[in-house]
């Protein structure tokens, strides 16, 4: 025990005497909350919305059969009462609510003018926006059709609401991308370069010739820079609630475990790099190129999954950064507790014991 | 005599290429052994295999009395190590870096304290203690590293290649240190390139192309081969060796 105090002790040495290293840590994540403050566009395709429906009548059907139509959206049948809506946006599988009040055909004939209520998950404030949008072009449409032969002209109204994030604050989205995006760096590229640069420097082979277990130095190595994620992510939430004026919603205590089972699982990731690389160049490359891009592209932060083929649909799966993003949006923004997201832990804890004992195991005691 | 380190037809092979081929030797408790050999000998190679660093391809090998393929975490408490690369802490203190690697071998505080304002006054470093590694001259280094190397008091100490690229003043102050650790009782196991250095060893082996050539204290290997200096003994077996210098 003694033993490994000495050594995370050194390790936080290294880590406080390279300045490079240092800003790194603590640079990156204010870069990043600047350079991801402006928001993405993107297109979005197949969105999952419901329709709630307390007109049942043929103007209510004929928008609904419009909307199914069109190539942005999937329509559940499912008619949810209004209540129910919010909850169907926090398991995550609809993103609008269609909600067609009940004298919708009625007052369109008689008064000439109907409206309807879209209701949007604005956690991802570009998707909502966007889809919002696609769905008030199609009731236009519509309308316009309407009209072709009407001598009054009849108008639909569409009135937005979006839920969680009123006023479409970026901000929201991108945080926990700037949080997933951040560990991930820091934990991969720090662990394997820390690592690597034993190796390249001989100091290695005197640990593995000590009594030292080579486990421990591997634990060692992984101490420090769990601690400084977590300070990591207690930076990017303060910047997040005084810079931002974001707060988080859910428990901060869960946020925190999560975080660190995220952490853990990168670690595990650069102690992978580690065991393969053997140059510091080469590990920093592997990092980047192995870690940085699958994570933009596929953790769903800057661009949308349900807009991908099928097949990056399936391989972001494997992605961990995918599933601890969707974990902190849903605590910081929607604020769930674990029982709504239990089942994204569970996969990102079998992601990390599975890259875990893939590295440990490959972690060689000996050099050769 | 007590043998200490005992090697039976030790061989490392790297695919097709032999890097040690079928060494045996032994090494008695207390002496100087030198391990002499040209660029590419395979001295290192049979190093990290003495000090469980690298498993051996076939043979057998006890060091301290423990066997190199099951033991080797035995071995580990019984052995320091000074590799071929200068391995201490650059972004460290000197007594970082004594801190350090006192800790790693589980020495306690206490001994720690003792140990290091010995060997800081020893080596003359007293006023160089807070200063980084990396700001010392490479000989002084060398000395700190030997000194880090022995700081737990192993049994058997492995020297690769110590004195490389050091100047002959500090040559002889290095070999100095060595001769105190012997005297304390430590075996020495040391590879060197230089000649006159092999004269300061109890016995000394010579290596070709990673098969022993020649075994024996520097005053019958002299005579043995009939010449007046060991330059000529290793120029005589080392001029065979086909292994280009890397
Ligand atoms: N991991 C390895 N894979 C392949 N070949 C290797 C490996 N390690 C060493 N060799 C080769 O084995 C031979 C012996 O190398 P070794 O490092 O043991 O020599 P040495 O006697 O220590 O030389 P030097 O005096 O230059 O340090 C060399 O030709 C080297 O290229
Ligand atoms: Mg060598």
């Amino acid at each position: 025990m003694r033993q490994f105090l000495t050594f995370i002790k050194k390790e936080f040495s290294h880590v406080l005497r390279d300045r490079k290293t240092l800003l790194i840590l603590f640079g990156l994540p204010v870069v990043q909350i600047i350079i991801f403050g402006f928001a993405l566009s993107n297109e979005v395709k197949n969105a999952k919305i419901v329709v709630v429906d307390y007109a049942k009548d043929d103007v209510s059907r004929q928008i609904m059969n419009k909307i199914e139509a069109s190539r942005y959206f999937e329509l559940e049948k499912r008619s949810l009462a209004h209540h129910e809506v919010e909850a169907g946006f926090k398991e995550g599988q609809i993103k609008l609510a269609v909600v067609f009040p009940a004298n919708f055909g009625a007052d369109l004939l008689h008064f000439n003018r109907a409206q309807l209520q879209v209701i949007a998950d604005a956690s991802d404030p570009n998707l909502a926006n966007t889809l919002t949008n696609y769905l008030s072009t199609i009731v236009m449409d519509y309308q316009l059709a309407l009209n072709e032969n009407q001598a009054v002209p009849l108008q639909i109204g569409t009135e937005v609401r979006m839920l969680y994030n009123p006023q479409l604050k970026g901000a929201h989205n991108f945080v926990p991308g700037v949080m997933a995006l951040v560990l991930m760096l820091v934990c991969v590229m720090m662990t394997s370069i820390s690592i690597v640069r034993e190796k390249e420097l001989g100091t290695m082979e005197i640990l593995l010739v000590s009594p030292f277990k080579p486990v421990l130095v591997i634990l060692s190595k992984a101490v420090p820079y769990l601690i400084l994620s977590l300070v990591n992510v207690a930076s990017i939430l303060l910047l997040s609630v005084f810079v931002l004026d974001l707060p988080v919603k859910g428990s901060v205590l869960l946020l925190f475990a999560e975080s660190t089972l995220f952490i853990i699982t990168s670690l595990s990731l650069g102690l992978l790099i580690s065991v393969r690389a053997q140059t510091q160049q080469t590990a920093m490359l592997i990092s980047m190129m192995g870690m940085l891009l699958p994570t933009l592209l596929f953790s769903g932060f800057m661009f949308p999954i349900e807009n991908m083929p099928k097949v990056l649909q399936y391989i972001s799966n494997a992605v961990p950064a995918k599933w601890y993003y969707i974990i902190v949006k849903s605590i910081m923004i929607k604020g769930l507790s674990l029982s709504a997201i239990w089942k994204e832990t569970l996969i990102l804890f079998g992601i990390t014991m599975f890259f875990l004992m893939v590295s440990l195991k490959n972690f060689k005691i000996r050099l050769a | 005599m007590e043998a200490v380190i005992k090697t039976d037809k030790l061989t490392k092979r790297f695919g097709d290429f032999i890097a040690t081929n079928n060494i045996t030797f032994e090494v008695y408790a207390g002496e100087i052994f030198g391990f002499l050999g040209a660029n590419g000998a395979g001295k290192t190679t049979a190093m990290r295999m003495l000090t469980g660093l690298s498993t051996p391809s076939s043979g057998s090998a006890t060091v301290a009395g423990f066997d190199v393929y099951r033991e080797t975490e035995r071995i580990k408490k019984n052995i320091g190590y000074m590799s071929q690369k200068f391995s201490l802490y650059e972004d460290l203190t000197v007594m970082e870096n004594i801190r350090f690697f006192g800790g790693i071998y589980g020495l306690s505080d206490k001994a720690i304290k003792e140990k290091s304002d010995m060997l800081v006054e020893q080596l003359g470093l007293a006023s160089e203690k807070k200063k980084l590694v990396g700001a010392l001259p490479l000989g002084w280094k060398q000395k700190l590293s030997f000194s880090v190397a022995v700081l737990h008091d192993p049994k058997i100490v492995f020297l690769d290649e110590p004195t490389g690229g050091v100047d002959p003043l500090t040559r002889r102050q290095f070999w100095d240190l060595i001769y105190a650790a012997t005297s304390r009782g430590v075996t020495v196991f040391v590879t060197t390139h230089y000649m006159d250095e092999a004269e300061y060893c109890n016995r000394i082996s010579i290596m070709v192309d990673g098969s022993i050539k020649a075994l024996d204290t520097p005053y019958n290997l002299k005579r043995e081969f009939g010449v007046g200096s060991m330059d000529e003994v290793f120029y005589k077996l080392a001029r065979e060796a086909r292994r280009s210098a890397d």
